[in-house]
């Protein structure tokens, strides 16, 4: 089969990959680049543990296929700490113990980080309809929530 | 084993003539959240997947001088989302377009995608036909217009020709004193699919509706006009008697299936308790503009 060569940016880094184009972006991250941080939950869409930004959009990346990252930009959890230096919802998620078995965890941060470069001060509410596509069967949501809405307020506190 | 072709047209021509040579061995790709499911679970096995959103008719959002506006058949949830005007024109609309799945889902899922894909429960397709939308579509003889119900024709299938794209939804100049809303029934509260969706577009002057039109979807193998709820609007000043009739001929016009998530019963009853409460919000909403 003919494979695809594709150029994309990820977490900011020039990058280039061989593809089918029958691959999903998921895949190609995780089983061509050995970027493994993004995880494969269900492959249909429904629990979020996939999610990276496309061009700062919020997407599964198991519901778009590699050849459609031609010439874009993507982020993925590895790009979310510069260095040993957590991002703060990385940091928060720690703190307050927002995860426990972790497969959800990456999906959950990028879906968080969206959220708060939209809209700083979300309500509970926001939060929670913002991450309702993104599933956790250890928490019980509540510490998760709990998490955004503390980094939420301390991040607005920082840039004042 | 044959190989998949990917191919990304700058044009509908090169669009429409890429899916005619392929023969109906083609799928369009418009945001993808059916159509990956599906060759996933191995559906579908096209040998040609055609990523329609190089081209710019597919992914605009136009509004005319007149007041219309025209959506491409690509454009994302999120991207109507944050249209200016658009949710100010058209609630209803936008408010069922983003009912579809998660805010992942939303970033890609396209009202093109969720007609083409045909399920009687697609959210968006009931408040498009409240709109009085009419789909452009194009294919090897060129251009034609038809309502939007005009185009599923059951489960998973349409009454779109062979080698036919839809390009994109025309919604018409909206009149002083319009509101429209959509409302569903889902046994969850988010995340899931609607076992009846109702969408009202109403138009009054001086309390008395001028015009009316209903949508209903996830009680018939396709979604419904309801000309006989429209009828039992236009003309009242929507006086509980009215209502009522509007209310009974959308569960007359209920057809639905019996599965785990709704019984014929309960979709039949849901479906007029929800054009009651979209009416009411339709009205509120028209109300004001």
């Amino acid at each position: 089969m003919a494979k695809l060569h594709v150029t994309t940016t990820i977490n900011g880094e020039p990058t280039e990959f061989l593809c089918e184009p029958n691959q999903s972006v998921l895949d190609v991250l995780r089983n061509t680049l050995g970027l493994t941080g993004t995880k494969e939950g269900c492959g249909t869409g429904d629990c979020g543990a996939c999610s990276i930004t496309l061009d700062d959009r919020l997407i599964c990346s198991c519901l778009v296929l590699a050849p459609e990252i031609e010439g874009r930009q993507i982020t993925t959890i590895e790009g979310m700490a510069q260095g040993d230096h957590l991002h703060p919802l990385q940091q928060k998620f720690l703190e307050m113990a927002a995860l426990q078995c972790g497969i959800c965890t990456p999906g959950f941060l990028i879906a968080a980080k969206s959220l708060l470069e939209r809209n700083p001060d979300p309500s509970e509410a926001e939060v929670r309809y913002w991450l309702a596509g993104n599933l956790c069967r250890c928490t019980g949501y509540d510490k998760i929530v709990r998490a955004v809405l503390e980094t939420a307020a301390e991040m607005r506190g920082a840039s004042r | 084993m044959t190989d998949i072709q990917f191919l990304t047209p700058r044009t509908l021509d090169d669009a429409v003539a890429a899916l005619a040579s392929a023969q109906g061995a083609a799928r369009i790709l418009a945001g993808g959240t059916d159509l990956l499911v599906q060759m996933r679970n191995g559906a579908v096995r096209p040998g040609t997947i055609i990523d329609i959103k190089k081209i710019a008719e597919l992914t605009s959002i136009e509004e005319a001088a007149n007041g219309s506006f025209c959506i491409g058949a690509a454009v994302s949830g999120a991207e109507l989302a944050e249209h200016p005007r658009f949710g100010q024109v058209w609630p209803g609309v936008l408010e069922a377009i983003n009912l579809i799945g998660s805010t992942q889902v939303q970033g890609r899922a396209s009202p093109g995608g969720n007609l083409c894909n045909a399920s009687p429960a697609g959210d968006s397709v009931p408040a498009m036909v409240a709109a009085g939308a009419v789909v452009t579509v194009q294919g090897p003889n060129g251009r034609r217009q038809l309502p939007v119900e005009a185009v599923p024709a059951g489960p998973g299938r349409t009454n779109l020709a062979l080698g036919e794209i839809v390009v994109s939804f025309t919604l018409p100049p909206r009149p002083a004193g319009s509101g429209d809303a959509y409302l569903r029934m889902t046994p969850r509260t988010e995340m899931d699919i609607a076992v009846v969706g109702v969408a009202v577009s109403l138009t009054l002057s001086n309390g008395v509706v001028t015009a009316a039109r209903v949508g209903l979807g996830a009680v018939a193998p396709t979604v419904l006009l309801v000309d006989d709820a429209s009828k039992a609007l236009v003309g009242s000043k929507l006086d509980d008697a009215a209502i009522e009739a509007a209310a009974a001929a959308c569960r007359a016009a209920c057809n639905p299936i019996n599965d785990k998530r709704g019984t014929i019963t309960y979709r039949i009853k849901a479906a007029g308790v929800l054009l009651k409460r979209a009416v009411a919000i339709a009205a509120e909403r028209a109300g004001r503009a």
